[in-house]
This record gives C-alpha cells, sequence and structure tokens, in this order.
C-alpha cells in the first residue's frame, strides 16, 4: 500500500513540477526575448498599464483578507502575492 | 464569553493560516503593492470591516494600514487586523458546543530604495489565548530590461507557540519557512503577465489539539466514536501561480489566474479565477470576479476510520478533504475628495461581496443521520462582505 501511495505522490509531484515548469516557461520567455532586444514598450506606451485598474493589487488591505479567508479553509496555500507591478511609468 | 470547548476547524486553521498570512500581509498587504521596484510604495491609509457569515460561524473586525514615506528612501507602514469568532460550525455541533474568541495581528514593515532595488523587512505578531505566532519577512525585488520586467525574492521564517485551554501543562512549536518567487513582465502596451512560486514548509506541532476524527465502534449507539487526531509533524508545499491582466480598449480590464498546488500530505488543487473591472463616469469602478477551486484529500484523511488508531497519522478536517469551492464577488468603489482636502489627495470609498460555496465529496454531514458512513454529504455557502475607506496623501 504504501508503495502504491509513494508511486501516486511521484506522479503527483511530477505532474505539478511539470505544470510549473510549463507556468514558468510561459512566464520566461518574454523576459528571455527581452534580452536580445530593446525594450519593446517604450515609458510614453505605458499609459494604460499606469492606469490603477491594471495594478496587480489595487486594494492590498482587501486582497490580504481575502487571502485569509481561502487559506483558512483550503488545502492549498501559497503563491498568492504578485511580483510587483512593472509599470516603468516613472 | 466562557471558551471551553472543542475548536472547530474554521478558526484552527485559521490560525495556523494567520501565521502564513502573515508573510501574506507582509508581502501583499505592506510590500508588494509597489507599482514598480524602483519606486517605494505609495503612501496610503486603508480602514476596512469585515464580516464573514457561513456555515453557523460570523467572523467579523476591523483592519487598519497605513503606509508613509520619509527621508527620501524610506518607507514604513503598519496593519492592525482583528478577528471575531462565533463558531457553531458543523465540527463544533458534532463534538462540542459552540463557542466565542478574539485573534488580533500586528504587522510593521519597512522599505529601503536604493540605486533602483527595494529592499522590505517585515514583522507580524498573532495573539490568541492559546495560539501565539511570530513572522519576520525579508525581500528584494529589482525591475530588469528598460523596467519591463520586475523580479522579486522573498523569505520568511515564522514561529508559533500552541497552547490548550484547560490543560496549563500543553505547549507545542510550530516553525516555519516560506520561500518566494515573483515576476511581473509587461508584454505589450496593454497586457501584463505575472508568475509567482513558493515553497513553505512547517515543522511541529501541525494538528489541533481539540479536533478528533470519528472511527466505527459497534458498541456506540450512534455506530461510531471520536478520538483526537494526528498529523505528520512536517508538510512541505509548492504551488505557482500565473496572472495576466489585460486593458480593453474602452478603459476596462480583464484578468485571469491558475494557481497549481501540491504538498508532501497528497493534497492537490487547482485554482482557477476570471475578473473584469469597469470604471464609469462619475467616479464609480465596478467589479466583478469568478473563482473556482478544487483539492483531492490529504493521504491521512478519512471521513470515517474502520477502527480505533487505525493508523498512525489520521484527521478528519474537511479542509483536508476532496471537495470543490466556487466564489462570486462583486464590487463597487467610489472616488470622493478628487480636488483632496489638506493633505488627502483623494480617497475612495468601497464595498466589496463574496459568496463562497463549498461542496464536500467525502466529508459527511454526522447531524443530519444515516448509517455511519453513509451520511449525506456536507456543502454550506458563506457571505463575505467587506466595507472600506481608502486614502491617498
Amino acid at each position: 500500500m504504501s508503495t502504491g501511495i509513494t508511486k501516486l505522490r511521484g506522479r503527483r509531484q511530477a505532474a505539478f513540477a511539470l505544470r510549473a515548469a510549463a507556468l514558468g516557461c510561459a512566464a520566461a520567455l518574454p523576459l528571455l526575448s527581452g534580452c536580445a532586444i530593446e525594450p519593446w514598450v517604450k515609458p510614453y506606451e505605458r499609459d494604460r498599464i499606469a492606469d490603477p485598474i491594471m495594478s496587480w493589487d489595487r486594494d492590498p488591505v482587501s486582497s490580504a483578507y481575502m487571502h485569509h479567508v481561502y487559506e483558512a479553509r483550503e488545502g492549498a496555500r501559497g503563491a498568492t502575492g504578485s511580483a510587483g507591478g512593472g509599470c516603468g511609468c516613472n | 464569553m466562557a471558551v471551553t470547548e472543542q475548536h472547530g476547524g474554521v478558526i484552527a486553521k485559521a490560525r495556523r493560516a494567520a501565521a502564513r498570512v502573515a508573510a501574506v500581509v507582509c508581502a501583499v498587504a505592506v510590500f508588494s503593492s509597489a507599482v514598480h521596484a524602483g519606486v517605494l510604495p505609495e503612501e496610503r491609509a486603508d480602514v476596512l470591516f469585515h464580516s464573514y457569515d457561513g456555515g453557523g460561524v460570523t467572523i467579523q473586525g476591523p483592519s487598519l494600514l497605513v503606509r508613509k514615506q520619509f527621508a527620501e528612501n524610506f518607507s514604513a507602514s503598519a496593519n492592525y487586523y482583528v478577528d471575531r469568532v462565533t463558531s457553531a460550525s458543523i465540527d463544533v455541533v458534532s463534538t462540542a458546543s459552540p463557542y466565542t474568541e478574539e485573534r488580533t495581528q500586528y504587522s510593521v514593515g519597512f522599505d529601503y530604495l536604493h540605486d533602483g532595488w527595494l529592499l522590505n523587512l517585515g514583522f507580524t505578531t498573532s495573539e490568541e489565548n492559546d495560539y501565539t505566532a511570530e513572522t519576520f519577512s525579508v525581500g528584494i525585488s529589482q525591475d530588469f530590461f528598460g523596467d519591463l520586467t520586475t523580479l522579486s525574492l522573498g523569505y520568511s521564517v515564522g514561529s508559533d507557540e500552541v497552547r490548550r485551554r484547560g490543560d496549563a501543562t500543553f505547549r507545542a512549536d510550530v516553525d516555519r519557512r516560506q520561500y518566494r518567487l515573483g515576476l511581473s513582465q509587461i508584454l505589450t502596451r496593454s497586457l501584463l503577465l505575472g508568475f509567482s512560486f513558493e515553497t513553505i514548509t512547517d515543522e511541529g506541532y501541525l494538528n489541533n489539539p481539540y479536533r478528533s476524527v470519528r472511527y466505527v465502534d459497534d458498541e456506540s449507539a450512534l455506530g461510531f466514536s471520536w478520538e483526537s487526531e494526528v498529523y505528520p509533524r512536517t508538510r512541505t508545499s509548492d504551488a505557482a501561480a500565473i496572472r495576466l491582466r489585460y486593458y480593453l480598449p474602452y478603459r476596462a480590464a480583464v484578468h485571469a489566474e491558475y494557481r497549481a498546488y501540491t504538498d508532501s500530505w497528497d493534497i492537490g488543487a487547482d485554482t482557477f479565477e476570471i475578473g473584469y473591472t469597469h470604471p464609469l463616469e462619475g467616479g464609480w469602478t465596478l467589479e466583478a470576479r469568478v473563482r473556482s477551486y478544487s483539492q483531492t484529500a490529504a493521504s491521512f484523511y478519512r471521513d470515517l476510520f474502520p477502527r480505533r488508531e487505525f493508523q498512525n497519522f489520521m484527521a478528519r478536517d474537511k479542509e483536508l478533504s476532496t471537495f470543490d469551492s466556487t466564489s462570486l464577488r462583486l464590487g463597487a468603489s467610489y472616488d470622493v475628495l478628487r480636488a483632496g482636502w489638506r493633505f488627502v489627495e483623494r480617497g475612495t470609498l468601497n464595498i466589496a461581496y463574496d459568496r463562497i460555496t463549498f461542496d464536500y465529496a467525502d466529508f459527511r454531514d454526522v447531524t443530519r443521520g444515516g448509517a455511519p458512513g453513509e451520511e449525506p454529504s456536507y456543502r454550506f455557502s458563506a457571505d463575505v462582505v467587506q466595507l472600506y475607506m481608502s486614502f491617498w496623501f
């Protein structure tokens, strides 16, 4: 039985690693392409990105509270915050 | 009110979550609202009242956040948060009596900006009459590639003390470590991409000193009896999330998010979310959001164990069972003080309502009767309301 659980755990972790890698690659592709060329969105073209409605976390007190609500009632945890914005408007 | 009865799952999980969320509070409420790694977080104050009502549990309280810059390169923040809990949840009514209690949390944070690098330090403490949690956080972020990319790294270390009412000799510890990686990327003039990865490790007394599991007992009139739950003393989890945010041509925004999760207890979970933000004339902003969550059970979870002391680790917390959850949010925000007032540049009045439903696949409602292990599956809905004011200065 323990062998079965170990295999199941191994498959789940492998599946998670695959999904995490896919998500990371999806996020990293533009980053890598950015190494080779000039910034493709100029500072004067970032008015839309700078709009408050594009903020990852417009209301930090509210979002922290909802993270707390979910984390108290769900088994999953983590990876809830953003990395900051990357507005580049200033 | 005297609190002598067995604890429900929500607050029990909530206090452990609170310890972890302490880092989230540091990372999200205090730090990561920085729009850009090259600048300090904006100066603002938020006053929030929150209310949760569902499954026989009500939780209410305030949250206050103030963030202020000083000396050009520094920013400081402070957060005060309270949960006032009244619980008659399914866990409580199954084995004990309703109770009330209160949890208070304080957080402070500091940001230092130097040569494009933003350094964050934070400390959070959470206190209840039978649980204390403290968390230190440190983070750093930097922009790259013409400020199109923001990379963030974070680390938190936490220490909890678990106590048990009515047992002055009981004290147990929990140690936590959290490792965070975040990436935010401008893809086009209208599209943002975000990626987060977080590993959390716990070691120590991870179960609840008040909670029980049930097992088949032919000697009992009900056909089952209760014994204390036993969790493993270690847990390691990994979560990865990707987010997209897109600016629509008519000044509105849509966002989508997916998070994958797995841990050493064999819980696997998927979270999906989509949302829409729409500003209106006259200072109003409306928001709608749908979130879907599903998870598989921990390897040592069972609704009904075949016999007493069936295995080394046993749990019957519904939060560790197999279940699905759906949330629907509607929110509205109204701009006030648009012309400013004294030192206040602007402000908003906000209301948000979330309806959350939980459908459990293998957690049964023992209060509704039936043969042991064949009771109806448990389900409930919760209403979450937030009223808050925000001011920028």
